[in-house]
């Protein structure tokens, strides 16, 4: 049961971010992006980060893609034209990833029987287990992350509004 | 059972591919959204380092599940930062071409 779940979420989040990688349009790779975060949001739930996989579909795939999405329709921005930049990234850019990827997958794998397995429904982290740590050990660290959403609020609108 | 090996394999596929976009992409928004595939991928590790460090203990640990949360965060702020930059430098040269916008170039 958690292996058939993992192979059909894992298989949806590669195939999305193939699809971002593959798309032209910015709006076929921000909706290809969506069905990877709302599958990464299942795979949290599989490792019983319950928490983190409702924030995962409200944060990321809730409000941070509808900015994105918002944001390509305003600027109205097409199909993206290929330069003469892109040719170095070709060639320097495919080799690099595989070879990041190559390395990270030996040592993982190699890794294997040290890093144990999972089992559906041990160790769920529920929101009061979390919050008890958040707020009694990571009080400050928490606090200080609401300034700074309210200075990158204050800097957004900055930003974007137009000038006179 | 699933070995956890497995989901930090995913990670590292899904941060690979947003490397890859990364690079090869030339429209602005495109790129900022593999920086977020990447963010997303990373935080799948921490979750499944979380899971294997509770799975060593014997009992529930949840620090890595708090800096995915502080990540969320972070990403939430930059996703904020960056499109109003975007807005900004669409405005400024009317063009989403990382190629065009070459201001800094000597």
């Amino acid at each position: 049961m958690h292996l058939a779940l993992f192979i059909i979420f894992a298989g949806l989040c590669v195939a999305g971010a193939l699809n971002l990688l593959l798309q032209r349009h910015p709006i076929n790779s921000a909706l290809s992006l969506i069905v990877v975060m709302s599958s990464l949001a299942v795979l949290y739930l599989l490792l019983g980060a319950e928490f983190l996989a409702a924030a995962q579909v409200i944060v990321y795939s809730g409000a941070i893609m509808v900015l994105f999405t918002f944001v390509i329709m305003l600027l109205n921005a097409g199909k993206e034209v290929r330069t003469h930049g892109s040719k170095l990234a070709y060639i320097a850019g495919f080799p690099g990833a595989a070879a990041l990827l190559g390395l990270l997958t030996y040592i993982f794998l190699s890794q294997k029987s040290s890093f144990g397995s999972a089992r559906l429904g041990e160790y769920l982290a529920t929101t009061s287990d979390l919050s008890r740590v958040l707020f009694r050990d990571l009080l400050l660290p928490f606090e200080v992350t609401s300034i700074l959403i309210l200075i990158a609020i204050l800097g957004a609108v900055a930003l974007a509004r137009k000038e006179h | 059972m699933v070995p956890i090996a497995y989901y930090l394999v995913l990670s590292a596929i899904l941060f690979s591919i947003g490397v890859a976009a990364f690079l090869i992409k030339r429209n602005i928004i495109t790129i900022f959204m593999s920086i977020e595939l990447m963010l997303n991928a990373v935080n799948l590790a921490f979750i499944a380092f979380s899971r294997q460090w509770s799975q060593t203990t014997g009992q529930l640990q949840v620090n890595g599940q708090i800096f995915v949360f502080f990540v969320m965060v972070v990403a939430a702020a930059e996703a904020a930062v960056g499109l109003a930059i975007v807005i900004a430098v669409f405005r400024a040269r009317s063009t989403l071409n990382v190629d065009s916008i070459d201001l800094m170039k000597l």
